[in-house]
């Protein structure tokens, strides 16, 4: 399907939007307008963002209302029942699994390094190795005998969870390694120091780093739709219980083809493929 | 007629009490914010184990920001170092030597340096003064080092101005006596007019250390926010205030609540860093 489809295709939907205007819609469950609120993972929201903006040219009469507060205030929100969605960019474990989980994609953390630097793959050990500071020269991974600047994210980040439960596992991160608050900022530090090594959201490498395969996988979205790379988190949708009618709508949305097209052109990881 | 006009001005100066009473219901208001949201955790944690407690990791019930308050220290004290000898020096050129000509060239100088915001002083400190240290001195080059140069530049303005007043305002007297002496005019300024406003002159670095304590956008670029108390000038750090600016987005509960309680100790710090200037300019006023 071409784009000139494509565009033909929303036209079309906006061309009958407007007409419904007025007169109550088919779509809509309760024959008015309804809002459906989500909140939760602030890794999930700006994606969440953007396929409410495309549903609401699909449904006009439901808005989105998407907020941020991190995946546990949003599972927490969602068994307190006080949003119709939650978001996490984590499983859930223990008290949490009363919610029903819907997987609406998947991402994966890319180690990264300054593309000057040699190393092309490092195994699981030798990062945790590096996080918990018990590696600290880049020497020992076979380069110059230099400090490595270690860079991670800040407490409470999604990111940062997931990298801890994925790769670290019951190691902790060493106090002297550098924090920053977001992906961005962390690949700014390993784009200008040659020396750096950070993680970071696989959709949002790009040229000016280079992500290291691990453990000889390289870090692509193919080696992840065929479970090879293993640092790979889930994008959850939560609910309590069957969901309303609305949020129903958006989530068939959120898995339609045009929902995971918009998410894979995002650089996530689409669930059915 | 007489007494309508006498209403009036009454008036206007109700109004205008009840406005400039406003920016105290303000800092009412933030302090009573502040306190509820940070003192809950301080009661279930243990004020020592917050103030004194060397590992922060919230979300796993470790409060402890003593590492913090150490380095928020280290770089007021790093900036002082940079900032003060250059803010004395262009004070006392200023109001010792300086012509006519260059006070109007010099002062509106300072004000628009004190007018930058500070994510520009930050920004080019990434860009310029990082890369710098981390090719030269080495290290990641976010360090003390590069947090004190460019809080060292921030507070310029602020030590200058006040101490600058503190020397415009040492009697002529003062100088003519010492002058007439025999006292060359170095002497005179080094003997004789420093000494005199030397209370203004601390009360201006105190300030500047007030200001080097509160700021936080630049310092979250430069500083690198690692946890560690820094054991050398090229070690990364993290302040009390970048602490709460970073880790606000995801904080819920009492994680939420241990950066309020940062809040408290950074307010604690300020306050008595007002007190203590404050005091210096009364010192000085009386005398």
């Amino acid at each position: 399907m071409g784009i000139r489809a494509i565009s033909r295709r929303a036209a079309c939907v906006l061309v009958v939007a407007l007409l419904s205007c007025g007169v109550p819609s088919q779509d809509a469950p309760s024959g008015g307008n309804s809002t459906v609120t989500i909140a939760g993972s602030t890794s999930v929201m700006p994606f969440s963002e953007k396929l409410a903006e495309h549903f609401k040219i699909e449904q006009p009469r439901i808005t989105v209302d998407v907020q941020a507060g991190g995946s546990s205030a949003g599972i927490q929100a969602c068994i307190n029942k006080t949003v119709d969605i939650g978001m996490s960019s984590r499983d859930l474990k223990g008290d949490e699994l009363v919610l029903r989980a819907i997987t609406i994609c998947h991402d994966g953390i890319a180690l990264i390094v300054h593309p000057r630097n040699p190393l092309k793959d490092i195994s699981l050990e030798k990062i945790r190795d590096i996080y918990s500071g018990r590696i600290k020269n880049w020497k020992e991974l076979g380069w110059k005998d230099r400090n490595i600047d270690c860079v991670t994210r800040e407490e409470g980040s999604g990111t940062r969870g997931a990298f801890e439960e994925l790769v670290m596992g019951k190691t902790e991160i060493h106090d002297s390694i550098m924090v920053q608050d977001s992906n961005g900022s962390v690949r700014e530090v390993v784009a200008t120091d040659p020396y750096a090594i950070g993680y970071i959201s696989l959709g949002v490498v790009d040229s000016r780093v280079r992500a290291l395969s691990v453990g000889g996988v390289a870090a692509t979205r193919k080696n992840i739709q065929a479970k090879k790379y293993g640092i790979v988190r889930p994008f959850l949708y939560l609910t309590s219980g069957e969901p309303s009618a609305s949020a129903r709508l958006f989530i068939d949305f959120v898995l339609s083809k045009e929902g995971q097209r918009i998410l894979k052109k995002e650089g996530l990881i689409p669930v059915n493929e | 007629m007489n007494k309508k006009f006498i209403d009036k001005e009454n008036i206007i100066k109700f109004v205008l009490a009840l406005f400039a009473l406003s920016s105290l219901l303000f800092l009412f208001v933030i302090f009573v914010f502040i306190l509820s949201e940070g003192l809950p955790l301080f009661y279930k944690a243990g004020v020592t184990n917050i103030v004194f407690g060397m590992k922060w990791a919230p979300t796993k019930a470790s409060f402890g920001i003593f590492p913090m308050i150490i380095s928020s220290f280290m770089v007021t004290f790093g900036a002082l170092v940079v900032g003060a000898p250059l803010a004395l020096a262009c004070a006392t050129y200023l109001s010792e030597y300086a012509g006519r000509k260059m006070k109007i060239f010099l002062k509106p100088s300072l004000e628009l340096l004190a007018g930058i915001p500070s994510v520009v002083y930050g920004f080019l400190g990434v860009v310029y003064i990082v890369p710098i240290i981390r090719e030269h001195l080495g290290g990641a080059g976010f360090s003390i080092l590069s947090t004190s140069l460019v809080l060292g530049i921030m507070i310029l303005p602020t030590i200058t101005s006040i101490s600058f007043d503190a020397l415009m305002s040492v009697p002529a007297a003062y100088r003519e006596g010492s002058l007439a002496m025999g006292a060359t005019k170095w002497q005179t300024i080094y003997r004789v007019v420093l000494p005199a406003a030397r209370s203004g002159i601390l009360a201006s670095f105190i300030l500047g250390m007030g200001r080097a304590v509160g700021e936080t956008m630049a310092v979250i670029m430069v500083a690198g926010n690692a946890l560690k108390i820094p054991t050398s000038l090229l070690d990364p750090l993290r302040t009390l205030t970048s602490n709460i600016a970073l880790e606000l987005a995801y904080a819920t509960g009492d994680h939420r609540r241990a950066l309020f309680s940062t809040g408290v100790v950074l307010l604690v710090i300020i306050m008595s860093l007002n007190l203590v200037a404050n005091f210096w300019v009364k010192a000085r006023v009386s005398k």
